[in-house]
């Protein structure tokens, strides 16, 4: 492949990467608390319609963002009413609220289905779009992209350096410790829920207020299942998320890009290739689980005490 | 203040109480589904109605219920076997994919073998594709320790997009007029209907599986190596069971269970095989299994309801224009309804007063 090709598949490899990013920050956040929610994909398109909506009729795609970041919280946080008040099992939940999220954005999305909204446009970054290669690859996206950038290093800082951070890990390692060290548990478990669905949200605004500016069912495609695995082969730290997601960006722009090309290969065979990829980086990452961050008490939910 | 506090039930919540918890949140599940009715324009009461009298309100309506039940049974029979091991196999959509390809490819190119023939060869088949759908993800795990859930979900993608390839390709009927699908199968391959109803002869296979099942918990030693292992790993361990050969026994049988199903779809509901069968019955399943605690009777009741619901849905679209997606909110809505009022099981709520 020549030069020329490739820089635009780099580029578009950041793009299609950047609304799994969000999505697996987002899982990390809620995983180190302790939580295992698997309901990322239910959270994102739930958060991806209340961004288009918002957008269409206040015309503001920041307020957009900003209303499906809420919404993610908001579809989140019905696992933290089953899971942390009522004690439900947390794989079960996360199911559910995956089947949920996608009715309810299907239902209430259904009047919207092909129209557009408006959304966030490319913007290149002064000086730094310059920069040969590297400025055409990283620096000439939307500004949601260059946002995404930042979440990562901020992210590992609140969990190495804040007092917050160190507590929602303790949370996520060892409950009973982190409460005798009189820790709130469940406040940080709300914490890491909330938080976390709030990344969801953005991730599928990504989807309807980027990557695309309109509505259709099924917008997310299973990218939410995708951020789950990557949480894994992430092993829980912020800053590999970042590799995983472009990598699977790139396979998507990849085969996004074969299937314009005319190429003989069926698309159904070029549209399994994320999913294969998944398994495979799956079984990677548990060969070499040794340097891997999994919170201890990761999908264990706190008997209540008196 | 009056103060909420939750406490440790001395005995589990007894048979009464459970009913009482589940109706309660079968009832809440339905009052939040009303409000989103409402919310989308649809009269709510009418809305609910409508759901009811297209699921189960004429004969026409209780035999379709009854007809989506069986896919939907033999999958959550699957799923709950795996579960009972607290394996979290969430891939019966892709071995009930696989299920009826199998069946597919043995009732295309052996379309003249006498039916007592084909048609067992057929379901041998598809339980063998649904077995390996579900064998692949075992595997990984008792080796590799590697996330079965995804593993199984990833499957489903592939699994239905393997079915893809193949209708749209290499199995498409030349005489479609391009529509994806094969070409319709023999006589002999196709699975019967029950008298004069629309219901097909899987109901039976559905009471014989159960029961087998049911009796494979209940009187055999397998059975009950199986049942001790979803209680406590480390004590089955101890106990020198075979856990690992056991939990890839069990995702074999999910899966072929959920092959049967793909088998009995393509066979005797379609008569041939087409991207429309992948309807989200694995989803379901889920749902049927949770319902249902696993246990094979109540599978069935709730397989009835849960199909019934799917039904009405589809009732609720022609009548009132309810989108399809309503469907997705109830299943959601009563699974976490019915998993939050598990809570009552073990714990009670008690007022506290606070000086």
């Amino acid at each position: 492949m020549t030069f020329e090709l490739l820089i635009p598949l780099l580029a578009a490899a950041v793009q299609s990467g950047t609304p799994i990013l969000y999505a697996t920050l987002g899982e990390i956040f809620t995983e180190k608390s302790g939580v295992l929610n698997l309901g990322v994909e239910g959270a994102m398109i739930v958060g991806a319609l209340a961004g288009f909506l918002v957008s269409k009729f206040t015309g503001s795609p920041v307020l957009g963002l900003l209303a499906a970041g809420l919404a993610g919280s908001l579809a989140t946080s019905i696992h933290g009413v089953v899971c942390l008040w009522f004690q439900g099992n947390q794989v079960v939940s996360g199911l559910a609220l995956t089947i949920l999220g996608a009715g309810l954005a299907n239902y209430l999305g259904t009047p919207y289905v092909g129209l557009s909204a408006p959304g966030f446009s490319p913007l290149a970054l002064p000086l730094l779009s310059e920069i040969p290669v590297l400025g055409q690859i990283f620096f000439n996206h939307d500004p949601l992209v260059y946002l995404s950038y930042c979440i990562p290093p901020v992210m590992w800082l609140f969990f190495a350096k804040t007092r917050f951070g160190l507590n929602l890990r303790a949370v996520g390692e060892h409950p009973a410790a982190a409460t005798a060290a009189g820790i709130n548990v469940v406040s940080y478990r709300w914490l890491g829920i909330l938080g976390g669905g709030f990344f969801m949200g953005l991730g599928g605004a990504y989807l309807s207020l980027a990557y695309t500016h309109l509505w259709t069912t099924n917008l997310t495609g299973g990218r939410g299942w995708i951020a789950v695995a990557l949480v894994i082969f992430a092993f829980w730290r912020p800053i590999r998320a970042v590799y995983g997601a472009y990598l699977f960006g790139g396979v998507m722009a990849l085969q996004l890009r074969l299937q314009a090309s005319g190429t003989q290969l069926p698309s159904s065979l070029l549209l399994m290739l994320p999913y294969i990829l998944t398994v495979f980086v799956l079984v990677l990452s548990s060969w070499k689980k040794g340097s891997s961050e999994e919170p201890a008490a990761l999908g264990v939910n706190i008997e209540p005490v008196d | 203040m009056l103060h909420m506090r939750i406490a440790k039930r001395q005995e589990p919540l007894g048979l009464g109480g459970s009913c009482l918890v589940l109706f309660l949140a079968l009832a809440l599940s339905l009052v939040l589904s009303g409000i989103l009715l409402f919310l989308g324009g649809t009269p709510p009461l009418e809305g609910l109605a409508t759901l009811f009298y297209g699921a189960f309100g004429s004969r026409w309506a209780l035999e379709d219920s009854v007809l989506k039940a069986i896919p939907i049974f033999l999958c959550s029979l699957g799923v709950a076997v795996a579960f009972r091991l607290k394996i979290w196999n969430i891939g019966a959509e892709g071995q009930f994919a696989l299920g009826s390809i199998g069946a597919t490819w043995v009732a295309l190119s052996f379309p003249d073998w006498p039916s007592f023939i084909l048609l067992p060869a057929m379901i041998g088949m598809a339980m063998l594709a649904g077995g390996v759908w579900g064998l692949i993800p075992a595997i990984l795990r008792q080796k590799l320790r590697t996330n079965e859930i995804i593993v199984t979900l990833m499957m489903n993608y592939i699994g239905i997009l393997v079915l893809d390839y193949l209708v749209y390709g290499v199995w498409k009927d030349p005489s479609s007029y391009g529509f994806p699908m094969t070409p319709e199968f023999s006589d002999n391959a196709i699975v019967g209907k029950i008298g004069s109803s629309s219901i097909n002869w899987g109901l039976l296979h559905c009471v014989v599986l159960g029961t087998f099942i049911w009796g494979f918990f209940k009187f055999t030693r397998l059975g009950f190596e199986l049942k001790v292992s979803g209680d406590n790993v480390a004590a089955a361990r101890y106990a020198g069971l075979p856990y690992d050969r056991l939990v890839i026994l069990v995702m074999v049988i999910s899966g072929a269970l959920a092959g049967w199903a793909g088998f009995l779809e393509a066979s005797a509901t379609v008569n041939r095989l087409q991207p429309s069968i992948i309807v989200g019955y694995g989803y379901t399943a889920i749902v049927v299994a949770w319902l249902a605690r696993l246990n094979p009777l109540n599978i069935g009741i709730a397989s009835i309801l849960l199909a019934g619901l799917r039904v009405g849905v589809e009732n609720l679209q022609l009548e009132l224009q309810v989108p399809a997606a309503f469907g997705g909110i109830l299943e959601g809505l009563i699974l976490l309804t019915v998993l939050a009022g598990g809570l009552f099981t073990h714990y009670k709520i008690e007022r506290r007063r606070m000086e």
